[in-house]
């Protein structure tokens, strides 16, 4: 079987298209290179969709917790805690459990019958809890930039009679994503790679869908080889981390680009390691 | 209720919680010390040592550290049994990696078959540790590393204007002024450890996760459970488990912060000199 052939029956094997059947033995280099890399389509799904759905929780919940208002903000604080204190991978598991415990036949709304089932698959399931995991970090480090926001620029929006959502649009959102970009950059390196641990949570692979990972370990536990197919993994991880990083790279670039030069924020080459 | 709280079963699962701290407690100065080499390596002027250095540090940069907690545990085994392989039967002929199977003699399995369970045991949370202790190694090395670079300049000048060697400006004035400047960092990373102990249940070990999804399941591999499914309220109380520990942490780092940045020339020490007055 050629390597052209095995990428055509394997390519998009963890999204269900193509051989059904996963190879049992005689393992080619090529196999490991198109299954692992098809995995990585579920890494990137889950990593982007909850970026994109998180950024804009975060960003609700760094001002929530801003806000002088007991009754938003201790919610907000207590929401931030609980997602920033515990470990993601207990969040996976009590989140699997308790959509499992929803009725299986769903219930009525209004005469419709409600599906739950859904919800205890991987590609909701764990995308919510991401989700909300990923919101709670960005809205720690928006906060902290919402905090840093210079006290001129805002005095220089009120003397030029901007108040409410137009000084938000205008100056404080701006100004806080400026500050808070490099180590929002981090956060995002960081959830792509919190992605590997949904299938080894609680949410099980269905028909053997997995995420790069999973196809990893499947590998590993198969020829008892390590040394192939994790540096297989770890190298597809490098490539999407640079992605991650030139894409953001980009968008530092142009939060930036009224500063004169030397004050714009230098995007680190060497990003934080720390979430 | 409380007879089932106390049942054998039970108090495993509550001991697993020893695991876990016990974990923290072993892992912390081992990986400490491999951050610390590794970030002196990476200062090295030694070429070959810095590149180690430099390539430990990088590692974990661009690599999610789970692929790392697979990895390291069963290459380590792996290599463990190849290298005794070696030693207690030299006459071993057959292909190690053999297709689908990793084929040692008998007696370089580690630990032997013979062996009393403890030993798989404790030889499996070494394993654990040592997989803990590199990646974490490689995030303090980090720290570490920028740490030392934060030293402003001029402390280690004057070290060497009054004669110092490389060595004794190193230890003399390099590492006692780093740890302000590498506590916050090493702090997160505590953090990152805390939330981090829940993979032992990736690596086989019997630690909190796994009691909680035998005890609560109704049917377990081994028990059928007098109750429904619980396991939702196990995992709810190891939430709250890992909540309790990450808060008391901040509390105690935030003290030696405090204490670390008394009168130090930074942001933190002015602070505190400011409050004083």
């Amino acid at each position: 079987m050629s390597c052209l052939q095995t990428i055509a029956d394997y390519g998009l094997r963890s999204v269900g298209v193509g051989e059904r059947l996963l190879p049992r033995s005689d393992f080619t280099m090529c196999q490991q290179f198109t299954l692992i890399g098809s995995g990585m389509v579920w890494n990137i799904y889950f990593g982007v969709l909850a970026l994109l759905g998180g950024f804009f929780f975060a960003t609700a919940l760094a001002l929530a917790k801003n806000t002088e208002l007991r009754l938003i903000r201790k919610p907000a604080e207590w929401f931030i805690f609980v997602f920033r204190g515990s470990p993601l991978f207990i969040q996976f598991f009590l989140a699997y459990e308790a959509l499992a415990m929803l009725p299986r036949a769903g219930f009525p709304v209004f005469g419709i019958t409600v599906e739950t089932d859904w919800l205890t698959r991987a590609w909701a399931g764990a995308l919510f809890v991401l989700f909300l995991n990923t919101s709670a970090y960005a809205a720690e480090i928006f906060y902290g930039a919402l905090r840093s926001v210079p006290k001129g620029d805002l005095e220089a929006a009120d003397a030029y009679g901007l108040s409410g959502w137009n000084k938000f649009r205008r100056v404080t959102w701006p100004t806080m994503l400026r500050l808070a970009w490099p180590s929002y950059t981090n956060e995002a390196i960081f959830l792509f790679h919190a992605t590997t641990l949904v299938f080894f949570s609680g949410f099980p692979a269905f028909r053997q869908e997995g995420d790069a990972l999973y196809y990893a370990k499947y590998f590993a536990d198969k020829t008892f080889n390590p040394f192939i197919p994790y540096p297989i993994a770890a190298f597809y991880f490098i490539l999407l981390t640079l992605s991650v990083i030139t894409i953001f790279g980009f968008i530092n670039r142009r939060l930036n680009r009224h500063l004169p030069q030397e004050r714009r924020a230098k995007m680190r080459f060497r990003p934080q390691i720390i979430r | 209720m409380i007879c089932y709280l106390t049942t054998g079963k039970q108090m495993l699962f509550y001991g697993s919680f020893g695991i876990v701290l016990v974990l923290l407690v072993v892992t912390a100065p081992v990986a400490l010390l491999f951050g610390f080499s590794g970030a002196l390596a990476a200062r090295s002027r030694i070429t070959p040592l810095r590149w180690v250095g430099r390539a430990y540090t990088a590692m974990v940069r661009g690599v999610p550290d789970i692929i790392f907690f697979l990895f390291v545990p069963i290459a380590m085994d792996e290599g463990i049994e190849y290298v005794r392989n070696r030693i207690k039967c030299p006459d071993w002929n057959q292909p190690v990696f053999a297709g689908n199977e990793f084929h040692v003699c008998a007696a370089a399995k580690m630990p032997l078959n013979s062996a009393p369970q403890i030993y798989h045991e404790i030889y499996g949370f070494s394993l654990a540790v040592i997989a803990f202790a590199v990646v974490f190694g490689a995030f303090a090395a980090n720290v570490l590393y920028g740490a030392m670079q934060a030293v402003p300049r001029a402390q280690l000048e004057t070290a060497e204007a009054y004669g110092m060697t490389q060595a004794q400006v190193t230890r003399r004035v390099l590492i006692p002024q780093m740890w302000t400047y590498a506590l916050p960092g090493l702090s997160n990373l505590w953090m990152i450890l805390i939330k981090a102990t829940p993979l032992l249940f990736l690596l086989g070990i019997e630690d909190i996760v796994y009691w909680a999804r035998e005890l609560g399941a109704t049917k377990s591999t081994v028990y059928a459970y007098p109750h429904p499914d619980w396991r939702v309220y196990y995992f709810l109380v190891l939430l709250v488990f890992y909540l309790v520990m990450t808060k008391l942490s901040e509390i105690v780092l935030n003290r030696i912060n405090r204490k670390l940045s008394f009168g130090q020339a930074t942001a933190g020490g002015e602070a505190l000199r400011k409050a004083d007055i």
